[in-house]
């Protein structure tokens, strides 16, 4: 493997005397898509800082590109792109003036921005909106063009934290599309989701973080594999059954989850226990079968859904 | 290469070039009316009367004016805009996702601001030699230490704004701070006017300091309390200290 472009190790943040990252250590390696998913207040956007040399590292080390955030931000930062949870733009300015501006910040020559604006827009399908003011745009158009500022000085690893929460399906998609372009062109990405199927569309590897603690590592197939079973039942039963339900059902695959709406079946065979529960006399509300997920990786590792 | 600040002060006309509609009425327009009303109706009165005792009262609030509206435009440029971007638009940290670092922020603020002043100054000021109440040289040469006093504010101001969460006590300090200054800073009549036991108050005035600088500069005979050097040295001191904190507590806030 390529030296990897950022290392942490035993890596924490503190507010005051809140512990917002504990101790945590992964490595990013060149090319790949490297993701951060956990729920809210995980520490990911803590993180995100971190490594965007825009937070202190309160206690133990992080080097990115080799360099130490607290002496080389300004320099760590000429190589990053950024796209952050909260869209910053400038409302007031045009399209093309976000751009220009912020290429001006990285120093760039004005004719290559000049230059770069019209690819980004092309790459970003604003092409027809680089006069018009930010305003207006909707949440998909402001997230694709917060994408394209980020990408103004072509950097060599780029951050984007929870870049498709709070947009509707299609915008969804179309910022997928996009993503996995950069993808198939080698770049570096970094990506924080609470969304598992984001994670597990976008992500060769990733680590899986609660309470700032990483509890899990590694592509998504490898977690399914490792931390579940193949397929998994759901369940549900008439509201007040669920509890004495429950251990009738016992033994059925390898293990069970009980939620408070439905119990989920871990099983390598699906219809194996799909039968089992028939042959216990059991009959449930609704049945459905489907493959294991990172949610479902999330749920043994913590004991608690992703999304609440 | 451009230095980090540059950069921001060219980001900050470009931004400028969207919004300075607004800045027109409280740059040009209260100023000009401004002198007007006090230089030409409440001038003839008190010239006809005690007088100032220093030269005719609209070339003896001319200078004045030109501080006092450096103190407001700065005013308006370190309040507002910062609490902005920290917290409402946050193109400061859009800004520091870049090379930029917090200090280069204050910096460019700083370095734009001093631009508009000398610009907005030598407007208002070349208004003031139209009305007669200057002659082209001191109206000129009062420009500076306007612009000083307008700097002197700024720093400290973005200083503490950069602590603020929202701007609820902005309005306060507009009205109780910014206004009763600019009403008793001598710039309308002498401090001699005051009664003694306030006179060391508005010596604690920033502006009070500019007024009399600014009036130094344009040959209005000095006041008896202090030396122009001494004016000189307070409010470059308000400048520097404001911007050493400035630069501090951007960072504070903005690198957490
Ligand atoms: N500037 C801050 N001051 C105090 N607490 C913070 C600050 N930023 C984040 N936190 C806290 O740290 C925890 C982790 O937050 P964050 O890193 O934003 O999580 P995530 O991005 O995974 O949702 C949260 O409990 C949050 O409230
Ligand atoms: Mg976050």
């Amino acid at each position: 493997m390529a030296e990897p472009l950022v290392i942490a190790t035993n890596l924490s943040k503190k507010f005051g005397d809140f512990q917002a990252v504990d101790g945590i250590d992964f490595q990013i390696a060149p090319g790949e898509a490297f993701g951060f998913l956990g729920p809210n207040g995980a520490g990911k956007t803590s993180t995100m800082k971190m490594i965007a040399a825009t937070s202190p590292v309160t206690s133990g080390t992080l080097s990115v590109f080799g360099l130490d955030p607290a002496t080389a931000g300004p320099a760590i930062r000429a190589r990053l792109g950024v796209v952050p949870q909260e869209d910053n733009l400038d409302t007031e300015l045009t399209v093309e003036e976000n751009l220009f501006i912020y290429g001006r910040y990285f120093d760039l020559p004005r004719a290559e921005i000049r230059q770069r604006i019209d690819e980004l827009l092309a790459f970003a399908q604003l092409a027809d909106r680089k006069k018009s003011k930010v305003d207006p745009l909707s949440g998909g158009m402001k997230r694709r063009l917060t994408i394209a500022r980020g990408l103004i000085n072509r950097p060599e690893i780029l951050i984007l934290d929870e870049p498709t929460t709070g947009l509707d399906p299609q915008a969804r998609h179309l910022l997928w599309d996009r993503l996995y372009r950069l993808k198939r062109d080698g770049a570096t990405l970094v990506i924080t989701t609470h969304y598992m199927d984001e994670a597990e569309q976008l992500c060769d590897r990733l680590v899986i973080m609660d309470k700032g603690k990483i509890v899990g590592e590694g592509s998504p197939r490898s977690l399914i594999q490792e931390h579940s079973t193949r397929e998994v039942v759901e369940l549900r039963f008439p509201a007040g059954e669920q509890e004495l339900v429950a251990s009738r059902i016992e033994g059925i695959g390898s293990r069970i989850e009980v939620l408070p709406d439905r119990i989920l079946v871990y099983a390598d065979e699906a219809e194996k226990a799909i039968e089992e529960v028939h042959n216990r006399g059991l009959e449930p509300e609704m049945i459905l079968a489907r493959r294991s997920t990172l949610e479902d990786v999330f749920l043994h590792l913590t004991g608690r859904s992703l999304v609440d | 290469m451009a230095a980090p600040a540059l950069r921001v002060v060219e980001a900050n006309a470009r931004f400028y070039r969207h919004t300075w509609r607004g800045s027109v009425i409280s740059s040009f327009a209260v100023p000009f009316f401004t002198l007007l009303a006090m230089g030409g109706g409440l001038g003839r009165l008190v010239d006809q009367g005690a007088g100032t005792g220093r030269g005719a009262y609209l070339g003896f609030i001319a200078p004045a004016l030109l501080a006092a509206t450096a103190m407001m435009t700065a005013a308006g440029e370190s309040t507002y805009p910062v609490v902005a971007g920290i917290k409402w638009t946050k193109n400061y940290h859009a800004a520091l996702a870049t090379p930029i670092r917090p200090p280069d922020l204050v910096n460019g603020l700083i370095g734009f601001l001093g631009i508009r002043l000398i610009f907005n100054l030598a407007v208002y000021a070349g208004i003031m030699v139209l009305l007669d109440a200057m002659e082209v040289g001191p109206a000129l040469a009062a420009v500076g230490p306007a612009v000083l006093t307008g700097v002197a504010f700024a720093t400290p101001i973005a200083a503490w704004c950069a602590t603020l969460d929202d701007d609820r006590a902005l309005s306060s300090f507009f009205r109780f701070g910014l206004m009763p200054m600019f009403l008793f800073s001598g710039t309308f009549f002498p401090v001699d006017q005051l009664p003694s036991f306030l006179q060391p108050i508005v010596f604690l005035s920033p502006l009070w300091h500019g007024v009399e600088l600014a009036r130094g500069a344009a040959g209005v005979p000095e006041s008896p309390h202090f030396p122009w050097w001494v004016h000189t040295l307070v409010l470059v001191a308000l400048a520097v200290v404001g911007l050493f904190l400035a630069g501090r507590n951007f960072t504070k806030r903005l690198h957490t």
